[in-house]
């Protein structure tokens, strides 16, 4: 019986499902291990001279030599915080305002909200730029209207440019976040709602008291994906501030540890330590989200 | 009360539209100096109309960079990756949500876990096997990863498990349908609109991907429409009339298509995150 029901295994699904793990070992996992090795290595991309086993040289390099890499770590946090953590603020009265029952046309708004999410990074980076021109740009035209003071310089101040990229990033991603809390609002069983108005509760506090506790498990997804996405910025920072030659602008403002990582080996061709300071980033999004975790964990129990 | 409760709707509204109003300007904008010749696109006030400089950036922007073959390029790999992943991931999704096999929870998993791991991690020993396989400026790289994407798996499975009436596919089994006649025959056709899902999303992904083309299309012949905007940005003798020309024209197939299907591209991209 046993051999039997062998000889008649149906292949057909593992075929099916074949095409995504033959290219994952090839294209993903080969690489990932590939670059294990690669960031024990002093490994030119250029030049003739033979990868050098230099054991953790890399790893201790970008830790106590390098300028750039604590600076570049630390500009990423703060644009994490500034520009994808606290757009969850926003995101959230956000959906409860387009969820209320007095709101029409739910689809236009909705829609209006999620179009930057779907824009080519470099589109909405170049529009950013004019806008945010010192000279000609609406912004600065906007507060002129209502200062005399001297134009804003923007793009050739560091904290200008922390500005400008985090207004960047929440522009682009509050209607993604706001879709989502859409949905987890729409999912909240609306008995909860009728205790609390019995009790005569305000709106503030309904939503503080019932709605904030129901979207936590969301809340806890949606700031997961803001730190494994915000931490890995690269796009926007580098098309801002010129690309690989400018390094972040003014003071290294800009300058991310992805967009650093990718000046390590692409630029600079030094593959081994920039598979260093990637494995670094991979332990530092794995740490944060421990700690999201965590204080999730605590705000549930 | 009736009046507090009008004045509470009347600022709810106030506020949705400013916010409304902040989050479409700039796609606005981007149309209306492509409209302006470059020595008049910098203004102060700034432009809030059209101006007659289309035709000259128009040529402006064909001097300078090869936007017939960028576009070619843009349009080429999107439609490739956004067929190729439809027919594999919608296999794949049909393996997973109507067969039983031995390891399929733990194969599955191991799908979705692929998800989390983030892109940057093999991105430099990836680039080196491109250049061993001679991919580098080709479309290659850029389709041939990504073809059996997981993303797309899971939301064929989702579809699949979901709205594939089981006993359709009996009787197909019945009429002698093979397995993968089965597949192409029936799954396809019903699996439509999660098809339009995947098929959009796909293409909306490719067709804004920056990070890839910048480093495996770095011949501005061989590269996609957002890289050849940062070489123009970045030349010396910046026209900035080219600049915003090119920058609409990548904008608008994706605007047009996703006033078409906003419905779809919205549920698309957050299907996992709704759902998870």
């Amino acid at each position: 019986m046993k051999q039997l029901r062998r000889s008649k295994i149906n292949w057909a699904p593992y075929i099916f499902i074949s095409p995504f793990f033959v290219l994952f070992c090839v294209f993903g996992i080969y690489p990932i291990l590939y670059s294990i090795t690669t960031s024990f290595f002093d490994w030119k991309l250029i030049g003739t001279s033979a990868p050098k086993f230099v054991g953790l040289g890399n790893y201790i390099n970008v830790l106590t030599i390098d300028p750039f890499f604590w600076k570049a770590l630390l500009n990423t946090v703060v644009l994490l915080i500034f520009g994808s953590l606290l757009q969850h603020f926003i995101a959230i009265p956000l959906a409860i305002l387009i969820n209320s029952h007095a709101i029409k046309r739910k689809e236009f708004f909705k829609t209006t909200f999620f179009l930057p999410y779907i824009t080519s990074t470099v589109s909405v980076v170049i529009i950013f730029g004019m806008l945010f021109d010192t000279n000609y740009g609406l912004v600065n035209w906007i507060i002129s209207l209502f200062s005399d003071g001297e134009n804003i310089r923007w793009m050739q101040e560091a904290s200008g440019i922390k500005i400008v990229l985090s207004i960047i990033l929440n522009w682009k991603f509050i209607g993604w976040n706001m879709v989502i809390y859409l949905a987890g609002l729409q999912a909240i069983p609306y008995e909860l709602y009728e205790a609390a108005m019995i009790d005569g509760a305000s709106t503030f506090r309904k939503h503080i008291s019932i709605t904030l506790p129901q979207l936590l498990p969301i809340i806890f997804f949606g700031v997961a994906l803001s730190i494994i996405g915000g931490m890995q910025v690269f796009e926007e920072p580098f098309i801002l501030t010129g690309g690989y030659d400018n390094l972040g602008g003014a003071e290294n403002s800009g300058l991310t540890a992805a967009y650093y990582l990718m000046f390590t080996a692409f630029k600079a061709y030094r593959l081994g330590k920039g598979s260093a300071i990637a494995w670094l980033l991979f332990l530092v999004i794995i740490i944060l989200n421990g700690i999201n975790r965590k204080v999730t964990q605590k705000l549930q129990g | 009360m009736i009046r507090t409760v009008r004045i509470k709707t009347v600022s709810m509204y106030v506020v949705l539209g400013l916010m409304a109003l902040v989050f479409a300007y700039p796609f606005y904008n981007v149309f209306v100096l492509a409209t302006w010749p470059s020595q008049q696109v910098l203004r102060f006030p700034p432009h809030f109309f059209f101006g007659g400089g289309l035709a000259e950036n128009m040529s402006q922007l064909l001097a300078r960079i090869p936007f017939g073959l960028n576009f070619y390029n843009s349009l080429g790999i999107a439609l490739l990756s956004t067929i190729s992943v439809v027919f594999f991931c919608t296999m794949a999704g049909f393996g997973f949500a109507k067969y039983q096999f031995r390891f399929k929870r733990q194969l599955y998993f191991f799908v979705i876990a692929s998800m989390a791991i983030p892109g940057f991690l093999n991105i430099i020993p990836f680039y080196k096997m491109m250049v061993r396989f001679g991919w580098i400026n080709t479309w290659l790289p850029l389709i041939v990863p990504g073809m059996a994407g997981a993303f797309g798996i899971f939301l064929m499975t989702q579809f699949l498990e979901n709205s594939l009436p089981d006993d359709i596919l009996d009787a197909a089994r019945i009429d002698g349908l093979s397995d993968f006649g089965i597949f192409i025959r029936i799954v396809f056709p019903l699996a439509r609109p999660a098809l339009a899902v995947l098929g959009i999303v796909t293409f909306v992904g490719s067709w804004n991907n920056f990070t890839g083309p910048l480093i495996l299309l770095p011949k501005i012949e061989a590269t996609t429409l957002p890289v050849a905007l940062t070489v123009l940005n970045s030349r010396v003798d910046n026209n900035l009339g080219a600049l915003m020309l090119g920058n609409a024209l990548t904008l608008l197939p994706l605007m047009i298509m996703f006033i078409l299907f906003s419905r779809q591209i919205i549920s698309g991209l957050t299907a996992g995150a709704v759902k998870g």
